[in-house]
């Protein structure tokens, strides 16, 4: 039993087999079904054709690269063939075979393990490198071994926990969701793709783990705590019961908020508050109105762009925002325009900027390509057509990028006027508020647009100058503090006195420590990860907008961000436990 | 029966990697005698490629050859040779 801690960024428990995404689709059965000294000599003669055809394919690739490059190279894969050879490492395998009723490849990936771990252990640059050898060596073994008649990714036929260094979004939009129980990778942060896409499917995941595709073989048993940020690999009896008693608990729960679906989120003394979801594509619609998102607050049309599809026409947008107007049925569409650039993808080559988080990225890339824009906004107004959508522009800094955008979307309208084009002239343009000049000078926007929605990822990054995916310095990503609740209650207050629409649609509305001071700080709408609405509106029902606005005024008095958290939840705490 | 030992130092520049781990491999395995590589106290077997690049020896490691049985003397020699002859490396 081994313990790993990362970073959780999608609650609840998964207990489950791992299945290790790097080894291109082999699935890994970990033990036999036979049992008896027949089935076992199967096994070792298994293993032992898989490994000769390893090393001959090894042996052939060696010859053709000396063909055509030289010794040099070519002495590299004979030095693999050896390696696969290997007295030693043989025998360990066969041994385990043997003693544990292995499955040859199960038996191939524990050994390997070992020595992957042997060699991380001496921590120097030359087995750095060494590793990636070994895992190469041992990924054309198991290939061998499992070949085409292994269970590949497509072919689940039980749940798994899955492990990989990262997910991209290419690879997420083919997995087999109902198979996956659990993630776990190597890389990412609070707000990667895969914390991002797990929250919004609801299973738990942990990232950040480091090197979890290493310390698990695929096969393992694995227990993921998505609420703890942890990973045990080959859970004892008691371990892994515990944790399934949890687990229940956990479930039942949940049912319990599953029964709030169709009700109000009202406080105590009835203040009503407006729960959306925010998505990436509109098959998420589904699942995001039977959680019970009452539309959809922020859609990220930016995952319309992606190494598949890099250049997506205006027909494409105009389809995705169709199909997302049908399933919402008269909900509201908030469709936020292009937000690409610094961590998303970049339909061109990467242009180099020292630092691109304060680059051509989001609206100011549109304007250095007003022709995605334009195709981006006349699909939007074709759409508004189908039903209710709305604007909201992203990453504006100053009232002239607010107004050049109008200008954009003025000259959009006329051109599908003058076409005779049928379109909703008069839906609402908001503005994101997720830069602190925005908010700071929120009175002077909020006189320009019809509504702000309040962005906190990249509100809190900014205002505290922290990349929370820098592990040296995320401990400061604090969106408790002092600062950030200011330029929030700015905002807002802006808002209310113009008398426009404010939500905010961060990650921030879907953190139960935080609901109750964004709805005293008067966020009338809260937009989130789909998943995340049932437990919101239980602590919206659970508390009345008085005392809300009495933490409001209490937090105010306090000037650490430390201190703020723990008043938040201890608060929580004292609804329901379980929430945490 | 006997037992040989040698000390030799590794000279070729990138260290006990895994082309010269696997030439002393095959050397060895061309003996009846028991090979051992040792560095720093620490002995692995010197027919296992894997246990050899594991002791991470560089250019300028001290190694200790050991071989154990009837042609012990012959294998101790035959890898010391290698050594020496800086696997073949060209600088």
């Amino acid at each position: 039993m081994e313990f790993r801690q990362g970073i959780g960024v999608s609650p609840g428990i998964a207990i489950a087999e791992a299945f290790i995404l790097d080894y291109e689709d082999v699935r890994i059965t970990p033990f036999r079904q036979d049992e008896g000294p027949e089935a076992c000599h199967r096994e070792v003669e298994r293993f032992e054709r898989g490994l000769e055809a390893a090393v001959g394919e090894m042996q052939a690739i060696s010859e053709r690269i000396q063909e055509e490059v030289g010794d040099a190279v070519s002495s590299m894969f004979t030095g693999f063939s050896a390696i696969l050879l290997d007295k030693k490492l043989k025998d360990d395998i066969v041994q385990k075979i043997r003693d544990n009723r292995f499955t040859a490849e199960y038996a191939v990936s524990r050994a390997f393990r070992k020595v992957k771990n042997m060699f991380r252990a001496k921590d120097n640059e030359f087995f750095a490198s060494r590793l990636r050898d070994i895992g190469d060596i041992e990924n054309r073994l198991l290939r061998h071994l499992v070949g085409e008649h292994g269970a590949g990714l497509k072919h689940l036929s039980s749940p798994v926990v899955l492990i990989a260094k990262d997910l991209s979004p290419s690879q997420t939009a083919t997995l087999p969701r109902d198979k996956i129980v659990g993630f776990a990778t190597d890389a990412g942060g609070r707000t990667s793709h895969t914390a991002i896409l797990a929250k919004s499917l609801g299973i738990p995941a942990v990232v950040g783990l480091k090197a979890i595709t290493s310390d698990v073989s695929g096969g393992d048993l694995v227990i993921l705590d998505g609420s703890k940020g942890r990973v045990i690999v080959a859970p004892d009896a008691t371990t892994q019961r515990d944790y399934r008693a949890r687990r229940q608990r956990q479930i039942e729960f949940a049912r319990g908020l599953d029964s709030l679906r169709d009700v109000p989120a009202e406080t105590l003394d009835g203040h009503l508050i407006r729960l959306q979801a925010n998505i990436e594509y509109p098959h998420e619609i589904p699942a995001a109105l039977e959680k019970g998102a009452q539309g959809i607050g922020l859609y990220r049309t930016e995952f319309l762009y992606g190494p598949d599809q890099p250049n997506p026409t205006e027909e494409d947008h105009f389809e995705a925002y169709s199909s997302a107007i049908t399933e919402l049925a008269g909900r509201p569409l908030v469709i936020r325009t292009l937000d690409l650039g610094a961590d998303k993808f970049l339909p061109e080559k990467a242009r180099h900027e020292a630092n691109p988080f304060l680059g051509s990225r989001s609206i100011r890339y549109c304007f250095e390509r007003i022709d995605l824009f334009k195709a981006q906004l006349r699909a939007i107004y074709r759409a508004s057509a189908l039903g209710p959508v709305s604007i909201m522009l992203p990453m504006i800094s100053a009232l002239s990028e607010l107004k050049k955008a109008r200008s954009v979307i003025q000259d959009v309208v006329e051109e599908l006027q003058r076409g005779n084009v049928r379109i909703d002239a008069d839906i609402d343009i908001g503005c994101m508020i997720e830069v602190p000049s925005a908010a700071i000078a929120a009175d002077i926007l909020a006189r320009e647009t019809k509504f702000f929605s309040i962005g906190t990822n990249d509100l809190v990054q900014y205002t505290l100058a922290v990349d929370r995916t820098n592990e040296r310095v995320a401990h400061l990503y604090q969106p408790a503090h002092p600062a950030v609740f200011r330029l929030i209650w700015q905002a807002v207050a802006a808002a209310h006195r113009e008398r426009i629409g404010v939500s905010l649609c961060g990650e921030l509305a879907g953190e139960v420590m935080y609901v109750i001071p964004l709805i005293g700080l008067g966020c009338s709408e809260l937009s989130m990860s789909s998943s995340q609405i049932p437990t919101v509106k239980k602590v919206i029902r659970s508390i009345t907008m008085r005392d809300a606005k009495r933490i409001v005024e209490r937090i105010f008095k306090l000037s650490d961000a430390r201190e703020t958290e723990s008043f938040l939840r201890e608060r929580v705490r004292q609804i329901e436990p379980e929430l945490l | 029966m006997s037992e040989v030992t040698k000390t030799v130092v590794l000279g070729n520049k990138y260290g006990l990697h895994v082309r010269p781990a696997t030439m002393l491999a095959q050397a060895a395995a061309r003996f009846q005698s028991e090979l051992s590589i040792s560095k720093d106290g620490v002995e692995v077997d010197g027919k296992s490629v894997l246990e050899m690049i594991s002791l991470g020896a560089e250019c300028g490691s001290e190694l200790i050859i050991r071989a154990e049985g009837d042609d012990a003397a012959e294998a101790v020699a035959s890898l010391e040779e290698l050594v020496k002859s800086r696997f073949h490396e060209e600088e």
